[in-house]
């Protein structure tokens, strides 16, 4: 049948409007060959715009359609379903991208309108060589991959085992809690963060549709949306888990000390230890690199000591193979290290604190038990908070952390709370944005707090007057005030930035997702798909993402599981049909194609001596049709004869 | 053999003598060969720029034109020229219609310049392109681990044109430990000396100087060492305003990193320029040489 194009130039209010001049490019699209009609509308995918597409299929009897609008990201599927609403299959249609790609990057406007006809020239001379396909569908696997054990990854389990649906939660470390399980209070509420926490806790923990998989880290992924394939390894912990009942004496009778991650460095925890009293599972681990047995090959106090006989050197690290439909990606942030910023004297200058450190050093249950003391066991009489420190700064992150104004000044109500001290807060700004923030603002400030507007240049221990002697000195520009100052005081904490992990990078290329210029994991769509990734049936949510406080966290938890329930009520999921094809006659059977897929989609028919596509497995990525030293292998909707007639009429 | 076409500035050869003399003298034991620019001027200096800018960038252009034809890296021993001659090239880099102009000018005198010079600082090749490893391996005259207090000032490492950390330089420390001498901590090692406010607000300026000694003293350093030649003359010809003014007794001697340097070479102390500083080195020369001599006896 004979091509009849329909072309619809999008105007997308002035964003396409404004640069394009989009009456003269459905004039010239009008004289394109085989265009039949073309037509410009001010939003195309609004309903009546929609509706213009549907009528003219009918009446006009078109058989491909092209919009000249936004990416494709968003908008391919809604012209897609169009057009089968209209009985016309949806790869009849093609997009053009005038919107990211032309008037959004370009300034002139002749210039504009010209790459835009270029640009829908191409579009038309494609869509003439498209071929109708048929989408399949295939089964969705009900199960669930949550990799992260802080309070993102736990509340996102929770919803989706109260659906009776299975969970596997994956936590390297040897507890599940996160950071927020280091936490002491937290705002605007002042909720003790670990009573709001450890229920949820022990929730995951006892659930029927959990699997914990605590102390292990996902290894390999492979497969796609509805049917992935996950090795998980399972480090050792030198403690059998089946045996083990929790007593904690191994940990008491330890001879060997450690810095306790879980106390921010500020306490000891034991060579086996539990991290913390509240710890889901309540199993002790071994640390290898401080147990006196591997270190000297003797000791052993924590077997000789357990009743349990729970403890085995011997233990090994383990594979765990696992198959899941979806995979929620929770494995939160790492606290920036002051360290580098030489002028605040971060472990150059005692009673310079981190804000996690200082977390630790006010809980009730923390190494100091909950007293604020400086080195010396001594009361401070007076604290600086310094903000935005990481954030905000070109030299290490651009962005705002979100949440260091807030529990800055949770902080200084604390210190408030416990002592007699004077409190100072530098700020550049308050940023108070939540429910209850500025309420809170307005509470810590008439407490007497003092807040000062201006980052601090240096944190010295150099007097220069005798009110100085002794102390630290911070020296900064009061911008309110237009003033160079100097205010010793007794203890500077931090509130550091809250960054990407180190490893994000790997994380990211184990799941094949991106990461944006601050390092965090790439949503698909900042404000419409917030916790989609490009890739299929991976979600992101919580901190991995980008900064955020606990009620945001817990709201995108639950977004993500969501997501993946809705998924799984539906049952199946539909497979692009954009898959290779070999043409038996021609393929040599040299597996050159094999050996590049990264989905192992093809296989080697032995009998025939030819290589044969998985259409279920294949994700068209076209790195075979490369490949091929033959051009036995072809991709759908992606033919050589389409993109030839695309590149044609761009250049004409 | 090294080569670098080599930019004096004015104050080494002046002012700042000791610097002049000392950088010369350690070149040929570090296998350095320091080619003068002929026909350099002025660098086109801070001031100078305040009061006209483009005949600045001129005077500081026509100085990187007859660099760039050497082929050649241009090296400086002062933190000022290092500054401005930097602060011109990256302005017209920045500004290709200020280059035209400014070739324009240059073109009289059969000069232009394209943009492609390396500007560097003696103390970044000796750090770099020498390395400590080679200058220990030189090392003659035994410091006996004398205490330096390693002073930067602002221009080497603000505005950043090299690689050292601008709050928290290493490079000096690295080039004093590499000769056998301590580097003490100095907190202040890139604090302000005072500047040109020595002229123009002296008490001030007197202030700025007396905590840079005081640091140094308390953290126990026998002299202060710095690449810069302002620095020097505040640390060292105003040191004893700052004892009159403050009842203070500082007498601590401010050698140029390449005075010390030479020293460990085992240059004798006239031909580094040593006499002309103000503060006496002689206890340093005493501390370096005496230990020496009573070891020599004892063996």
């Amino acid at each position: 049948m004979e091509p009849r194009i329909g072309v619809y130039i999008c105007h997308c209010g002035s964003n396409i409007a404004g640069t394009v001049d989009t009456e003269e490019v459905t004039r010239f699209a009008q004289g394109l060959d085989s265009v039949v009609v073309a037509r410009d509308y001010k939003f195309m995918c609004s309903e009546p715009g929609q509706e213009l597409i549907k009528k003219d299929i009918g009446d006009l009897a078109l058989n491909r359609v092209v919009v000249a609008s936004c990416s494709p990201t968003m908008h391919e599927p809604t012209f897609r379903r169009a057009c089968q609403e209209a009985g016309l299959n949806p790869y009849l249609f093609e997009m053009a991208n005038i919107r990211e790609h032309c008037s959004w990057v370009t300034e002139d406007k002749g210039e504009a309108t010209e790459k835009a006809k270029a640009l829908v020239s191409a579009a038309v001379r494609r869509v003439y060589y498209h071929q109708p396909l048929e989408t399949r569908e295939v089964s969705f696997n009900p199960d669930t991959l949550i990799v992260g054990g802080g309070i993102a990854g736990i509340q996102a389990a929770l919803k989706i085992a109260d659906s009776e649906h299975k969970v596997y939660l994956v936590e390297r470390e040897p507890s599940i809690g996160g950071h927020m399980a280091q936490l002491d209070k937290t705002f605007p509420t002042l909720d003790c963060s670990a009573c709001i926490l450890t229920p949820k806790m022990t929730q995951v923990g006892s659930h029927p549709y959990i699997e914990l998989l605590t102390y292990c880290e996902v290894e390999e992924v492979s497969g796609y949306i509805g049917n992935f394939k996950v090795k998980i390894r399972k480090k050792a912990r030198y403690v059998d888990e089946a045996l083990c009942t929790g007593c904690g004496l191994c940990q008491t009778k330890c001879p060997w000390k450690a810095d306790s991650e879980f106390e921010a460095g500020l306490g000891k925890r034991k060579a086996i230890y539990i991290p913390f009293p509240q710890a889901v599972p309540n199993i002790p681990v071994i640390d290898r690199e401080h147990c006196a047995y591997f270190l000297k090959g003797t000791c052993r106090a924590c077997e000789k000591f357990c009743e349990a006989k729970a403890i085995d050197f011997e233990q090994k690290d383990k594979i765990i193979e696992i198959e899941v439909g979806a995979i929620i990606l929770a494995t939160g942030f790492n606290v920036f290290d002051p360290t580098p910023i030489y002028q605040y004297g971060y472990k150059r200058l005692d009673n310079v604190i981190t804000s996690l450190e200082f977390e630790r050093m006010v809980n009730s249950s923390g190494p100091t038990d909950g007293s604020i003391v400086l080195k010396d066991g001594s009361a401070p009489e007076s604290i600086a908070i310094i903000h935005c420190v990481g954030s905000r700064d070109e030299k290490y992150h651009e962005y705002c952390s979100r949440v260091c104004c807030m529990h800055s000044m949770k902080f200084a109500h604390l210190i408030k709370e416990h002592t007699d001290a004077e409190v100072y807060e530098f700020y550049i700004d308050i940023r108070s944005f939540g429910k209850g923030y500025e309420e809170f603002y307005n509470r810590v400030l008439n407490e007497g707090t003092i807040f000062i507007r201006g980052r601090p240049a240096e944190i010295t221990d150099i007097a220069e007057t005798p009110e100085e002697e002794g102390k630290l000195i911070v020296q900064f520009e009061d911008t309110l005030v237009g003033l160079q100052r100097r205010l010793p005081v007794d203890m500077v904490i931090l509130s550091c930035a809250l960054e990407s992990q180190p490893d994000a990078d790997a994380i990211a290329r184990l799941f094949n997702i991106s990461r944006s210029a601050d390092g965090f994991f790439l949503e698909k769509h900042p404000k419409l798909d917030p916790v989609a990734t490009m890739t299929d049936g991976i979600f992101v949510t919580g901190c991995c993402q980008g900064p955020k406080d606990i009620p945001d966290t817990v709201a995108q938890a639950s977004a993500a599981a969501a997501e993946v329930l809705a998924m799984i009520s539906r049952g199946r999921v539909e497979i692009e049909a954009a898959t290779a094809v070999v043409d038996e006659t021609i393929c040599s059977g040299c597996q050159a194609c094999e050996l590049v897929c990264p989905f192992s989609a093809i296989s080697f028919d032995e009998e025939k001596g030819v290589c044969r596509v998985n259409e279920a497995l294949c994700k068209g990525c076209g790195a075979c049709v490369a490949a091929c030293p033959s051009d036995a292998m072809s991709l759908n909707h992606f033919t050589n004869e389409q993109i030839v007639a695309q590149m044609e009429g761009m250049l004409v | 053999m090294k080569y670098y076409s080599y930019f004096p500035g004015c104050s080494a050869e002046s002012t700042a003598i000791g610097l002049g003399l000392s950088a010369r003298a350690i070149a040929e034991p570090l296998a350095l060969q320091l080619v003068e620019l002929e026909g350099w001027t002025c660098c086109g200096s801070t001031p100078y720029g305040s009061l006209d800018e483009l005949e600045a960038v001129v005077v500081a252009a026509r100085n990187l034109a007859l660099a760039e034809k050497t082929g050649l890296d241009l090296v400086t021993p002062c933190s000022s020229c290092y500054v401005t001659l930097n602060k011109a090239a990256i302005y017209l880099e920045d500004h290709p219609q200020l280059k035209r102009q400014v070739n324009e000018a240059l073109a009289v005198a059969n000069l232009e310049y394209h943009g492609t010079l390396r500007i560097r600082h003696l103390v970044d090749v000796l750090l770099n392109d020498i390395t400590p490893e080679v200058i220990a391996s030189k090392v003659q005259q035994e410091l006996n681990g004398l205490k330096v207090a390693p002073y930067y000032g602002c221009q080497l490492v603000r505005p950043h044109y090299g690689s050292d950390d601008t709050e928290s330089p290493q490079s000096l420390d690295l080039l004093v430990e590499s000769l056998g001498a301590e580097a003490v901590p100095y907190p202040l090692k890139t604090r302000c000396c005072g500047g040109a406010l020595i002229i123009s607000e002296q008490s001030l300026a007197l202030g700025l100087i007396r905590k840079l000694l005081d640091s140094a003293v308390r953290n126990g350093a026998q002299c202060i060492v710095t690449p810069c030649p302002l620095c020097q003359t505040n640390l060292d010809a105003y040191q004893s305003k700052v004892n009159s003014k403050f009842k203070t007794d500082y007498n601590l001697p401010v050698l140029f990193i390449s005075q010390l340097i030479g020293l460990a070479l085992g240059i004798d102390p006239i031909s580094l320029g040593l006499r002309t500083n103000i503060v006496s080195p002689g206890e340093v020369l005493d501390y370096i040489y005496k230990v020496k001599r009573e070891v020599k006896s004892g063996t």
